[in-house]
């Protein structure tokens, strides 16, 4: 199985790197955005385990290590592979 | 005053740190090892020194937090122990949840390294108790991930309780968006836990503690603590 995570920051949060890159695709002509939001993406590849397992086991993951809950949140998708 | 210097992976400043502390102030000091979990009851400061440990993947301080010295260092800081992280071991310091909010990339999206001014806020803690004649500190920062964050209403609070050690401010203390050099919420560079025996701070003062420099102000952090062992 493996586990898509995507982690932004919440809401409200300051995100220099997105404001930046808003700006720069405004200067090309992109008129039309309106916000850009810069996160990280983790693919983890997991070992015999059912998918209920997965999903409290992944949300650990994500709430002890992967995403710090002051500042960003987290998303994920469980992927079943060969 | 028995010290312990924590050295991660990555941490560059730990000598640093020892130079002032035991050189240039005659304390005793102990290198702790990340990786081993001891009593730290017998001593009566430990410092998570500057750097970059674990290369600063995921966020800084993210993987450090759970190193076994770690272990060591909460139960040391939840029986009144005295801790003082520095620019990096802040970082440590608020992802193990020892200190409240976030550290964040800086808003100038650089990193920054240069001498700032901050406002001693209070000196009714242990690490401030000496900075009564001297409001303003000149301290050196050097970071990349040095925004404070906390939500407004947390940020009240530390206030409330006099959680906030020391503001960016300009050589004469006054707080304005153009002394705040990296966008941290309240201009905050420095605080304490509510014991007020957990300490955090991105300015580095054993930069600027060695009487060979023109600038000694960062003395005084180590004085207050070396005043009450």
């Amino acid at each position: 199985m493996l586990a898509k995570i995507h982690v932004t920051f919440k809401e409200g949060v300051l995100d220099p790197q997105g404001k930046t890159v808003h700006h720069a695709l405004n200067d090309l002509g992109y008129d039309e955005v309106l916000d850009v939001h810069i996160g990280k993406y983790l693919e983890i590849k997991l070992d015999s385990v059912s998918e209920e397992e997965a999903e409290i086991r992944v949300r650990e993951m994500c709430e002890r290590l992967l995403a710090n809950t002051v500042i960003e949140s987290f998303r994920f998708k469980l992927v079943t592979t060969e | 005053m028995k010290c312990g210097i924590v050295v991660f992976p990555g941490s560059n400043c730990d000598h640093d740190c020892d130079h002032i502390l035991k050189k240039i102030l005659n304390q005793e000091t102990h290198w702790l090892w990340h990786k081993d979990e001891v009593d730290l009851s017998s001593f009566d400061l430990i410092v998570l020194p500057g750097g970059f440990s674990y290369g600063d993947y995921l966020r800084a301080g993210a993987i450090s937090r759970f190193s076994p010295v770690m272990n060591s260092v909460i139960r040391f800081a939840e029986n009144g122990g005295k801790v003082l992280g520095i620019c990096n071991g802040f970082q440590i310091l608020l992802e193990s949840g020892l200190l409240p909010g976030a550290l964040m990339q800086n808003h100038t999206r650089k990193f920054i390294c240069k001498n700032v001014y901050v406002r001693v806020e209070t000196t009714d803690t242990p690490f401030t108790q000496k900075c009564n004649d001297k409001p303003v500190l000149e301290i050196p920062i050097a970071h990349h991930q040095g925004s404070y964050y906390i939500d407004p209403h947390s940020l009240n609070d530390l206030e409330e309780k006099g959680q906030i050690l020391f503001r960016y401010c300009d050589a004469k203390g006054d707080i304005s968006e153009s002394s705040n050099p990296n966008g941290s919420v309240g201009s905050v560079a420095g605080l304490c836990n509510e014991q007020k025996n957990v300490m955090g701070m991105m300015p580095h003062p054993e930069r600027c503690a060695d009487p060979l420099w023109y600038n000694t102000d960062g003395q005084r952090i180590f004085q207050s603590l070396i005043s009450q062992s």
